[in-house]
């Protein structure tokens, strides 16, 4: 088990807010960073699935394709292709230059919740409400997924990739590793339906967040619970938890219309950032700066450690 | 692309205040309102629409003709004094303004009327149009464009005439020379210039006589005629020449190209040399007629219509008298094939047959007798008899089969003979039904009877001849008799028994009683029923058993080799006993739960299965396979007995595809029962026998065990539950799952009464895995609600 490092100074938190994207998409479910941070997902309620600059705040593309609202969307590595699912049961791979689709994988029963690439873009995964995660290969014209994993005796609620092995969260209260390496399938039974699951950026530990307003943070060999994390609420929507990019802090969105921050190691809150009155209902934590998207509403916030410097300032400045 | 544009971001240049992204979903604009959309004249009046179809403007004055008055009818007035004129109203009378702008209907314009026609014609021009003609293309084509197209003249030609100008006179001051005569009948030709340029140096004859005061028109210039070569023929290409070929010239010469048409011009020109006058076809594109003569004639070169018939019947190498429309006698004379050729309608590529063609004899079709009727009946019992070597089973069920179809039976006996074989049938369907309402006595009387009734009907047969032995009643006896006896004399001699069919396979006892008792029929013994029978079972057992045997060797008769060698035994059996279940089942789930609540995550809460990935995901996660070779996917599966309830207890745990495999086992179980109804009575009999005891543990342990957590279980005997506290030990891994035996499996695995009560019993843990054990839609169904944001309040 490995901790983080002693650190230097005390870690910053994304507590201000930087800037205030309004999508005009419906709802926002879902907001996403893609691989480098530099650019964010959001995916509307209006079937569409917008990309925004995070620094400027202005949209580059829309994708329109999806026959529902747009539930999760993912960014390959070298940004070049997007996946997004959708509740019309379909999972859509997208070129991100030309918005075009570039492979419409059905086969779901159900909506699907969540999906993900896997680090080459090679596989997308996808998890529906029809209790499987399916395993479409991007690269073969193929429509028919490599595997379903079909384990879950519920909605899959998220997916998770590193490296060689998946992560799920499912209905059922359970989160199951699957290791390709290992050929292993371990299953840690959280009870409570699972929301949201995530790796930490060291790879050794898995959080989960689930319904009974726990996030709870697992070691990921042993199963064993290192952190639990209270004092949220999140009772009956799906919402998303994080980890900070350098495994400092636990966040999870929240009924209450804030986003609960807590230390890692002493599981003590540490921020409770107010975005808004409503659900917040997606965060999404910058891959390697201190940046937090978080979606309520129909508006995407970012939020930095230090208020931007507008432009009269830079004036003054000079 | 977003790799691109992460590196160039500083790129960007943002003007301004970025517009609104378009909506797809609302209107782009508002509508302008109707009061607004106006439409103004030129004048800056406003227009008003007319109508949606007419797409107009009003006409005059709101749609009105004219003026704000409107319009006025005109009356028609005459007096003495005042004579009223004729008015002609004009088309004009009814336009408005804007039909004689530009763009309306009558637009009014200065140009050159179309009607405009001169009245002399252009004596010259046409004369040069004539001439240009002629290389025409298709020959005279202009001639016929004159003809059509109305003469216009230009306003400059009108100007010229007004001024004096004549057509066909050179345009130009007046000359002081002398009157020139024109020369129309000497034209020279230079090289290739066409058509002859006038006559410039055509003053050497001159007269005296012209006066000093008059002036002369300049020369005359015949114009030239530019026409556009039209077609894709070559150069100096020249179709039928129609003057040559019409007019004729004897045999061509020498093709002249800079004078092609060197005699039609001259005849232009007012040249009165006459050629001997034979038809010819001036041409390079005919080569040699069918009907030519000499074959010595260059072929390629140039073809004369001299010699072809240009004439109807003109020129005959007869007395040509007669023509086509000759009196028969006449044309008889004359060879057939010249005839046709006069007749004109044959089609190309065809002659006339050389010999006539033979005319076929057609006779009359045979005479029907009277008493014909044009029906065909097929004779059931004629076809099935001409399938020699059938066991008379087998030949019975096929004739029962055609009686489902033909529904009418035209032999009075073959139909009584068919509803004997259906109720025998019936009788077999009877007793192979498992008994769940009946009890066996009722249905040892029942079959029976249907079997005795059927029997005193149906010809002569050994029904009367009683079987003393046997303790059932006579007409019972008498008709399982019969069939024994049939089962005797189907069955002796026969000596291959290598491919009979096993109808007691699941029952290895019953299958060697039933291999004795067929051992025995082979060799004719008559008490080969008694014999093969168990002494030890119950008198209904071995009644019941004794029917089946009987059947079952009735239906499985050898057949004959012809029959039995288009059959064969399936080289892999179906074991459709076996289903496939995960090898690896999960551990209790309120351990874990118990393990969760006092916050023991780790070992307890914690299982690890062996998982198969796939190999083509391992390719693609770059990750070697880690089961190389195994075939297998997912989960290891084990194959277990389809039929034991431990699968469903142990399985219950796992998901829906319990209650969708439950359901799968049993409607299949339904299928075995309707396939299997006419062959073998055996496995309905296993059914029908009491359930496995495992099953009546399983059940009652649950409820037994229910007792234990609620105190609902109210339940069964107590011996029973002696049973099952005896069997918790052995049954360890699966007993706490038995709490999740659901609703849905009682009822579709074919446990009885018994079981239902059991099932009512289970209680809390049994909702939770009941809402996941439903069958394959439910997954869809949620145990907790997750749910998104309602996006109610977005829109407001």
């Amino acid at each position: 088990m490995a901790f983080p490092q002693p650190r230097p100074q005390a870690p910053q938190l994304p507590q201000h807010l930087l800037r205030t994207i309004d999508c005009q998409q419906g709802a926002v479910r879902a907001v996403r960073f893609n691989a480098d941070g530099n650019y964010l997902l959001s995916c509307g309620s209006d079937k569409s699935l917008k990309l925004w600059s995070v620094s400027r705040g202005t949209l580059l593309k829309t994708y329109s394709g999806h026959g529902y609202e747009v539930l999760d969307a993912d960014g390959s590595y070298d940004n070049s292709q997007l996946c997004s699912c959708s509740s019309d049961k379909t999972v859509i791979l997208w070129d991100v230059g030309t918005g075009q689709v570039t492979r419409k994988l059905r086969g779901h029963a159900g909506k699907v919740n969540c999906v993900q690439f896997n680090e080459e873009a090679t596989v997308i995964l996808s998890g529906s409400i029809d209790g499987t995660v399916r395993c479409w290969d991007t690269r073969s014209r193929r429509f028919e997924p490599i595997q379903v994993l079909d384990e879950a005796r519920d909605s899959i609620s998220s997916v998770k990739v590193a490296q060689h092995e998946l992560l799920t969260g499912s209905v059922d209260g359970r989160v199951r590793r699957y290791d390709l390496r290992m050929g292993q399938l371990h299953v840690d039974f959280i009870s409570s339906p699972i929301t949201c699951v995530c790796f930490s950026q060291d790879g050794q530990c898995t959080l989960s967040s689930s319904l009974d307003s726990t996030v709870r943070l697992l070691d990921k060999s042993t199963g064993e619970m290192l952190g639990e994390y209270t004092g949220h609420k999140m009772k009956g929507y799906k919402l998303d938890c994080c980890l900070s990019s350098k495994d400092t802090h636990v966040l999870s969105c929240s009924e209450d219309g804030h986003v609960y921050c807590w230390d890692l190691v002493e599981g003590s809150l540490s921020l409770k950032l107010p975005v808004g009155k409503a659900v917040v209902q997606s965060l999404s934590f910058h891959p390697t700066e201190t940046c937090l998207l978080t979606a309520m509403e129909g508006r995407v916030q970012v939020w930095g450690t230090e208020p931007e410097e507008t432009e009269e300032d830079t004036m003054d400045l000079k | 692309n977003m790799a691109s544009d992460s590196d160039s971001e500083e790129d960007f240049v943002t003007y301004g205040i970025p517009l609104e992204p378009l909506e797809e979903g609302r209107p782009l604009k508002k509508p302008i309102p109707l009061h607004e959309q106006t439409v103004k004249d030129e004048k800056g009046r406003y227009k008003r629409f007319h109508g949606a179809f007419t797409g107009g403007f009003s006409a005059g004055y709101f749609n009105t003709v004219g003026s704000k008055e409107g319009w006025a009818p005109s009356t028609f007035v005459s007096s003495r004094q005042q004579k009223a004129d004729q008015h002609h109203a004009r088309p004009e009378d009814f336009m408005d303004e804007e039909d004689f702008s530009e763009h309306g209907i009558a637009p009014r314009e200065i140009t050159t009327s179309q009607e405009f026609s001169s009245s002399r014609r252009d004596a010259a021009r046409e004369k040069a149009r004539a001439i240009n003609a002629q290389t025409a293309l298709i020959p005279g084509d202009t001639l016929l464009e004159d003809l059509i197209a109305p003469a216009r003249s230009s306003i400059g030609v009108e100007l010229l005439r007004r001024m004096g100008w004549k057509e066909g006179q050179g345009v130009g001051p007046r000359v002081k020379r002398k009157a020139r005569r024109q020369q129309t009948d000497e034209v020279r030709l230079y090289g290739c210039a066409l058509p002859p340029a006038g006559s410039e140096d055509s003053e050497d004859d001159d007269d005296d006589f012209a006066p000093e005061n008059v002036t002369f028109a300049p020369k005359d210039v015949t114009p030239v005629d530019f026409s556009p070569r039209l077609g894709v023929q070559g150069l100096g290409y020249r179709g039928l020449d129609p003057g040559l070929a019409l007019l004729g010239q004897g045999a061509p010469e020498h093709i002249d190209l800079f004078k092609p048409q060197s005699e039609t011009r001259s005849r232009l020109f007012g040249d009165t040399q006459r050629s001997s006058r034979r038809g010819g076809v001036a041409g390079q594109a005919f080569g040699v007629g069918a009907l030519e003569d000499d074959d010595d004639d260059d072929v390629y070169h140039r073809d004369s219509m001299s010699r072809y018939d240009s004439v109807l019947g003109g020129e005959e190498p007869g007395d040509g008298l007669y023509g086509w429309t000759a009196p028969q006698q006449y044309t008889k004379k004359r060879d057939k094939n010249k005839d046709a050729s006069y007749l004109g309608k044959i089609l190309e590529g065809f002659t006339l047959a050389q010999k006539p063609a033979e005319e076929k004899t057609i006779f009359p079709p045979p005479v029907l007798p009277r008493d014909y009727r044009p029906v065909h009946r097929f004779n059931p019992a004629v076809s099935v008899s001409h399938l020699s070597g059938v066991s008379p089973a087998l030949a019975e069920a096929l004739r029962t089969s055609r009686g489902h179809m033909v529904k009418e039976e035209p032999q009075q006996g073959g139909r009584h003979q068919l509803d004997s074989d259906r109720e025998r049938l019936l009788n077999l369907r009877n007793s192979s039904n498992p008994p769940s309402t009946k009890t066996p006595t009722i249905e040892s009387c029942n079959a029976p009877r249907l079997a005795g009734s059927s029997a005193g009907s149906s010809a002569g047969s050994s029904a009367g001849s009683s079987a003393g032995s046997l303790a059932l009643s006579a007409a019972a006896s008498s008709g399982l008799q019969q069939q024994q006896h049939e089962a005797l004399v189907s069955w002796r001699g026969v000596q291959t028994s290598s491919q009979t069919f096993r109808p007691f396979e699941n029952n290895p006892s019953k299958q060697a009683r039933y291999e004795f008792y067929l051992s025995r029929l082979k060799q004719g013994d008559k008490d080969a029923l008694d014999q093969s029978l168990d002494q030890g079972m119950t008198e209904w057992e071995r009644s019941r058993e004794r029917e089946e045997f009987v059947r079952a060797s009735i239906l499985y008769r050898p057949t004959s080799s012809s029959l039995s060698s288009r059959f064969t035994r399936a080289k892999h059996q179906e074991d459709d006993d076996n289903v496939a279940v995960n090898r690896d089942q999960e551990g209790d789930v309120d351990d874990k739960q118990a393990a969760v609540k006092m916050k023991m995550f780790g070992k307890l809460t914690r299982e690890t299965f062996e998982w198969h990935p796939d190999k083509l995901l391992c390719k693609r996660f770059n990750v070697p396979d880690p089961y190389p070779g195994s075939g297998m996917i997912g989960l290891p599966k084990v194959k277990r007995d389809k039929f034991s309830v431990f699968n469903f207890l142990t399985v219950t745990e796992s998901r829906e595809t319990t209650g969708r495999f439950i359901h799968l086992q049993g409607s299949g179980d339904r299928d075995s029962d309707k396939k299997k109804e006419g062959d073998d009575e055996e496995e309905e009999e296993e059914e029908e026998s009491r359930p496995p005891m495992d099953l009546f543990k399983a059940i009652f342990a649950n409820s037994s065990d229910e007792k234990s957590s609620s105190s609902e279980g109210e339940s069964e005997d107590e011996e029973e539950e002696k049973d099952t506290k005896e069997d918790e030990g052995k049954m360890d891994p699966q007993v706490p799952n038995l709490f999740n035996i659901s609703s849905n499996i009682t009822s579709t695995s074919s446990v009885t009464s018994s079981s239902g009560t059991s099932s009512s019993t289970t209680t809390k843990s049994n909702q939770q895995t009941g809402n996941t054990t439903t069958p394959s839609d439910s997954p869809l169904l949620h145990r907790t609600e997750i749910q998104f944001q309602a996006s109610l309040t977005m829109r407001i």
